[in-house]
């Protein structure tokens, strides 16, 4: 007997062409189907040590994300942390993981449904997420490699800036939530349309 | 919008965080040992001062960390923030510095 699998979709998929046609000041995709794998454990303990030695990555302190690599790590709490990769590479990622913490105290734990991500970048970015977020996106407060778990426009996000002061942020958000914000996105940036974005 | 200095995320504005009630309220050691007035007292009652008040707060939107607040009932003002397994601040040697901050508002 087989079992019929649903088609996987993402939460966005059916917002693509309203995305598209932001303006060119903000220019947001979705990164459907990422790898996110949730980390619960003490930093410093012999668990960090086994898990910062199987990945080849350090551990990044409160409201920073070490986004150098494939393999993405973003602080999510003092022992916890959100490991971001590309899609397919879960089931390998949590065996190597595991088998690497082994009997330490430490939880390796598949959220890949949890969250979609929102890929956003343009000179206006920080000018439109300032409208919904009260953290202040100046570079010289939030510089590149921040990871700022707030609210945007009233829904809980994960802000991760990834370069160039704010113009490059990814957006993490649970996927019961991304249609909203994808509606608050585009209504957002009503005001940037046919001008100079 | 009043900002609540999680002790991990720094200042944030307060609808990020939820309140818990009176800190310190301890679990009893023995629950059977209380009758049903001492099991009331511990689940129901609680201070309500005017003043300096311990607090339990989450940073529900942020790092959904729980941490303690030394909060002034009458200006809503945060004198300090703490973590849950630290002493209540005013049993301890720190006791005079919020004292004196609150005698100086009085001023
Ligand atoms: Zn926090």
């Amino acid at each position: 007997m087989t079992v019929e699998t649903p088609t996987r979709y993402s939460p966005l998929s059916a917002w693509q062409d309203a995305l598209a046609r932001l303006p060119t000041g903000v220019q947001v995709r979705e990164l459907p189907f990422l790898t996110q794998l949730n980390l619960r454990l003490q930093p410093g303990s012999a668990a960090a040590q086994a898990v910062e030695a199987a990945l080849g990555l350090t551990l990044p302190g409160p409201l920073r994300a070490g986004m150098s690599g494939d393999v993405k790590l973003l602080w999510m709490g003092p022992d916890e942390w959100l490991l971001v990769a590309p899609e397919g590479r879960q089931h390998d990622l949590v065996a190597q993981l595991r088998s690497a913490i082994g009997d330490e105290f430490a939880t390796v734990t598949d959220v890949s449904a949890q969250r979609t991500t929102l890929a956003l970048s343009g000179h206006l970015v920080r000018e439109v997420l300032a409208q919904g977020c009260a953290i202040d996106l100046d570079p010289r407060v939030t510089p590149v490699g921040s990871c700022l778990t707030t609210v945007l426009a009233q829904a809980p996000i994960t802000l991760v800036v990834r370069g160039d002061a704010a113009s490059s942020v990814w957006l993490l958000v649970r996927s019961s939530f991304a249609s909203y914000l994808a509606t608050w996105l585009v209504d957002a940036c009503t005001e940037y349309r046919g001008g100079t974005g | 919008m009043q900002l609540i200095a999680c002790p991990w995320c720094g200042e944030r504005e307060e609808t990020e965080f939820r309140y818990g009630g009176q800190a310190h309220v301890a679990y009893p050691d023995d629950p059977y040992a209380l009758d049903d007035e001492q099991w009331a007292q511990y689940v129901f009652f609680r201070d309500n001062p005017k003043g300096p008040f311990a607090e339990r707060w989450v940073h529900s939107a942020g790092c959904r960390r729980w941490f303690n607040a030394l909060r002034d009932t009458v200006t809503h003002e945060f004198l300090r923030v703490y973590v849950i397994s630290a002493q209540h601040p005013l049993t301890t040697s720190t006791a005079p510095a919020a004292q004196q901050r609150k005698g100086q508002e009085a001023i």
